[in-house]
C-alpha cells in the first residue's frame, strides 16, 4: 500500500473512532451544583482516542504491507520449525513427565499441578478422538467425564468394589452412554451436533442433580474410597499389610499422591497409544476419511454408523476412565465438577492444540491447565492474560499449536500435510 | 492381488435396470427406465442436461432409494443383489464403485491414504474389526502390504506413483480425476459408475483417460459412465443408452446411436428451424 493510500486508510479508521466515541465519551451527562443534570464536554479525550486509532491503524497497515502474502501449499517457516523441535520435544516431555516426582524440588503442590494437567492431557487425548480424527464436533464431553466418576463412586459405595475392577466399569459404562448419544445424533452435523451434545452434557448433570437417592444430588458422593497399590492401602498406620509396611519404607502421605501420578500418567499414556495405533490402522483412516468426505465414505462402502458410533465409543470410554481417576483422587464428587464450563476448556485444549495431534494437546494442555496455576498469583487479571493468550495463539496460529497433520503411511518419507488441505469435519 | 490379465469373454448381464421410477415431490426425474449392462463392456448413458442421468446413477449406487422398479446387480454363481433396497455402504460391498461428477477425494489425506481407505472393509475384517489390530494380534501386517500392493497398482495404473505420499488436495485436477478412479478400482468392483469422468480435462488428458477406461475393461470390470464429452463416449463405449426428460429415448450400439433420429431431436431440439439445426450441427 502507497504512503498515500495507508494514511487515508487510517483517516477513515479515525473517523469511525470519532463516530463512536463522539458519543461514548465525548458527551457526559453529570448532576450538577443544583442536582440537575449538566452536560459536560470532553473532547481532547476523544482526539486522544482518535489519534491513538489512527497511529495504530498506521503501524498494522505498515506491518502488514512489510511481508508480501505468497500463496503456497507448503507448510510455513513457524511450522517447519516447529516440527523440527517436535522431533525431540515430545520425548523430552515425556522423560520429563516420568522423572517429574524425583526431581529436586518437586513437592506436593508441583505433583498435584502435575495430575491435574495429566488428567485434562487424558481428557483432551479421549475428545480429540472424537473431534479431531472423526471430525464430530462434541461439546458434551464432560458427561463421559461425570459418567465414569459416579460409577466409580457408585461401584465403590454400595458394592464395595475395588478401584482396579471398577475402572474397566466405568469406561465401559461411559462408552455405552457413548453409544446410546451417538445414535440420534448420526444424523445430524456440525452446529447441530454441537447442540444435541451440549443438551446431553447438561442432561446428565441435571439427572446427577436431581436423582438425590443414588447419587446424593447436590451434596455429591464423599468418602469415596481411595486407591490401593494392588490390594496394599495407602496410611500411615505401618502396618505389614499397608503399602508402606510391606515395602519396609517409612510411611508418609506423598506416597499416594506419587502413586496417583504414575496412575494417571498411565492411563494417558494408554490413550495415546492406542490412538496412535488406530490412527496406523483401517478404523483410524476411516475415521479421518469421515472428516474429510462423509459421502464419498458411503461409495466406499464404509458403513458411517458403526464407524461414528466406534469413535463416539472409544472417546467415552477414555473420559470414564479419567471420571473414575478423578473420582478416587477427590474422594468427593457432586455435579458442580461437571459443568458446560468442563467441556469447554477440554474442547478449548483440543482445539488450541491442533485437530488430531497428540503433541498439540498435550502442549496445550499443559499451558491451559498448567498456565492458569501459575499466574494464580494474577487473581482477577488472570481471566484476561488467559483470554488474550488464547486470542493470540489462534491468530498466530489459527490451525492451533500444531497445525499440520502426519500422514498415517508412505511409499517414501513422511511429509507433513499443510492444515489447509485438512478437512476440519462437518459434524 | 493383481486383477487377472487378459478380457474376458463378454457375455451376460451384469446390471439390470427395471422399470426404475424417481420422483422428488410432485417431480419425475426418471420414468420408467429400464435397460441393461452387459458384463465386460462399457455402457454409456448420455443426455441432455436435466435428462436424469445422476439420478439414475444415484438410485444405482444408492445415494437415492427408487420410488419404484427394481435395481439388480448379477453376479455369477449367485443369486442377484437387489440394489433398490440395499443402503449406500452394502452396494459398495456388493461390487458397485462410482466416482462422482464434483470430485470427492479426502483431500487432506495422501493419494495412498485414500486408496487405503477404499479397501476398509477388507483390512477391517484383517484386523478383527479393530481389536487385534491394538494388541498386535493378527494377520494384519501381511494383509496391508497386499492392500498397498494393489494400492500401488492402480497408482502405477493411473500414472500418480510418484505422487503417492502427496495430499490428495494438493494434486492438480487431471490427477485428482484419475485419483478418484484408481480409489474405486480399489474397492475391486464388479461395476465402475462413473459420473462425468473426462468433465474439464483437456484432448490429451481425455485421450488418456480413454486409454485408462478401456484397460480397467480389459482387466474384467464391466463400466458404466455417463459422459458429456461425445468423442471420449463414441470411440470407447460399446453400448450407449440415451434419456430425455427421465425416459429411455434410445439403446444401441454408438454408430446406430448417432444416427438416431430421436436422439439428435432430443439433443437439438424438435420442432426447431432447419437453420438453427445446421448451426448448431
Amino acid at each position: 500500500m502507497s504512503p498515500a493510500a495507508a494514511i487515508r486508510d487510517a483517516a477513515i479508521a479515525a473517523a469511525v473512532a470519532f463516530g463512536l466515541f463522539a458519543m461514548l465519551v465525548g458527551l457526559r451527562t453529570e448532576i450538577g451544583p443544583q442536582s440537575n443534570l449538566i452536560l459536560r464536554q470532553r473532547w481532547a479525550a476523544v482526539a486522544i482516542l482518535c489519534a491513538i486509532v489512527f497511529l495504530g491503524r498506521l503501524l498494522i497497515t505498515w506491518w502488514l504491507g512489510r511481508r508480501a502474502l505468497r500463496p503456497t501449499t507448503a507448510a510455513g517457516p513457524w511450522t517447519a520449525r516447529l516440527q523440527q523441535a517436535g522431533r525431540l520435544f515430545a520425548p523430552a516431555m515425556l522423560a520429563l513427565a516420568l522423572l517429574l516426582p524425583v526431581l529436586p524440588g518437586v513437592g506436593r503442590y508441583e505433583l498435584d499441578v502435575g495430575i491435574l494437567v495429566l488428567t485434562y492431557v487424558m481428557l483432551g487425548w479421549g475428545l480429540n478422538i472424537v473431534v479431531g480424527l472423526a471430525g464430530l464436533l462434541d461439546l458434551g464431553y464432560v458427561a463421559f467425564y461425570a459418567i465414569g466418576a459416579y460409577s466409580y463412586a457408585i461401584f465403590a459405595q454400595y458394592f464395595g468394589l475395588s478401584f482396579w475392577i471398577c475402572l474397566p466399569i466405568a469406561g465401559i459404562l461411559a462408552a455405552f452412554w457413548g453409544v446410546l448419544l451417538g445414535f440420534p445424533v448420526l444424523r445430524l452435523r456440525g452446529d447441530y451436533l454441537a447442540i444435541v451434545t451440549l443438551a446431553f452434557g447438561e442432561i446428565i448433570r441435571v439427572v446427577l442433580l436431581n436423582w438425590t437417592e443414588l447419587t446424593g444430588g447436590p451434596n455429591g458422593i464423599s468418602g469415596i474410597p481411595r486407591p490401593t497399590f494392588f490390594g496394599l492401602p495407602f496410611n500411615a498406620s505401618g502396618d505389614p499389610d499397608s503399602f508402606a509396611g510391606f515395602f519396609g519404607l517409612e510411611p508418609s502421605p506423598s506416597h499416594r499422591v506419587i502413586f496417583l501420578y504414575y496412575l494417571i500418567f498411565a492411563l494417558a499414556l494408554l490413550t495415546n497409544w492406542v490412538t496412535l495405533r488406530l490412527r496406523r490402522q483401517p478404523l483410524g483412516r476411516a475415521w479421518e476419511a469421515l472428516r474429510e468426505d462423509e459421502i464419498a465414505c458411503r461409495a466406499l462402502g464404509i458403513n458411517i454408523t458403526t464407524t461414528k458410533l466406534t469413535a463416539f465409543a472409544l472417546g467415552a470410554m477414555f473420559g470414564g476412565f479419567a471420571g473414575a481417576f478423578f473420582a478416587t483422587r477427590q474422594a468427593f464428587i457432586s455435579p458442580e465438577s461437571f459443568t458446560f464450563i468442563e467441556s469447554a476448556i477440554i474442547l478449548a485444549i483440543v482445539v488450541l492444540g491442533g485437530l488430531g495431534s497428540q503433541v498439540g494437546v498435550a502442549v496445550a494442555a499443559l499451558v491451559m491447565i498448567g498456565g492458569f496455576e501459575v499466574f494464580r498469583g494474577l487473581d482477577e487479571w488472570r481471566m484476561l492474560v488467559f483470554g488474550g493468550a488464547m486470542v493470540v495463539i489462534m491468530v498466530l496460529r489459527p490451525r492451533g499449536l500444531v497445525g499440520t497433520r502426519t500422514p498415517s503411511i508412505a511409499l517414501g518419507k513422511r511429509r507433513a500435510i499443510s492444515g489447509d488441505l485438512v478437512g476440519e469435519g462437518h459434524g | 492381488m493383481a486383477p487377472d490379465s487378459g478380457r474376458p469373454a463378454p457375455g451376460g448381464v451384469i446390471l439390470e435396470v427395471d422399470g426404475l421410477t424417481m420422483r422428488f415431490g410432485g417431480l419425475t426425474a426418471v420414468s420408467h427406465v429400464s435397460f441393461t449392462a452387459a458384463r465386460g463392456e462399457i455402457t454409456a448413458v448420455i443426455g441432455p442436461n436435466g435428462a436424469g442421468k445422476t439420478t439414475l446413477f444415484n438410485c444405482i449406487t444408492g445415494f437415492y432409494r427408487p420410488s419404484s422398479g427394481a435395481i439388480r446387480l448379477h453376479r455369477p454363481g449367485g443369486p442377484p443383489a437387489e440394489l433398490h433396497g440395499l443402503p449406500g455402504y452394502r452396494i459398495a460391498r456388493a461390487g458397485v464403485a462410482r466416482t462422482f461428477q464434483n470430485i470427492r477425494l479426502f483431500p487432506g489425506m495422501t493419494a495412498l491414504e485414500n486408496l487405503l481407505v477404499a479397501q476398509h472393509n477388507k483390512l477391517m475384517a484383517a484386523t478383527g474389526f479393530g481389536i487385534g489390530a491394538v494388541l498386535g494380534l493378527s494377520r494384519y501386517p501381511r494383509a496391508e502390504r497386499e492392500a498397498i500392493g494393489l494400492a500401488r497398482h492402480w497408482l502405477s495404473a493411473t500414472n500418480l506413483l510418484d505422487r503417492a505420499d502427496d495430499p490428495a488436495g494438493a494434486l492438480p485436477y487431471g490427477a485428482q480425476r484419475r485419483l478418484e478412479i484408481a480409489r474405486a478400482m480399489c474397492t475391486e468392483p464388479a461395476l465402475l459408475c462413473l459420473d462425468e469422468p473426462a468433465a474439464g480435462l483437456n484432448p490429451r488428458e481425455s485421450e488418456e483417460l480413454a486409454r485408462l477406461l478401456l484397460d480397467i475393461r480389459g482387466q474384467g470390470t464391466s463400466l458404466l459412465l455417463i459422459e458429456h464429452d461425445m468423442g471420449v463416449v463414441m470411440t470407447i463405449s460399446d453400448r450407449v443408452v440415451v434419456l430425455d426428460h427421465g425416459k429411455l429415448i434410445a439403446d444401441g450400439a454408438p454408430a446406430a446411436i448417432r444416427a438416431d433420429q430421436k436422439v439428435i431431436a432430443a439433443y437439438l431440439g424438435e420442432g426447431e428451424e432447419d437453420e438453427d439445426l445446421e448451426v448448431e450441427a
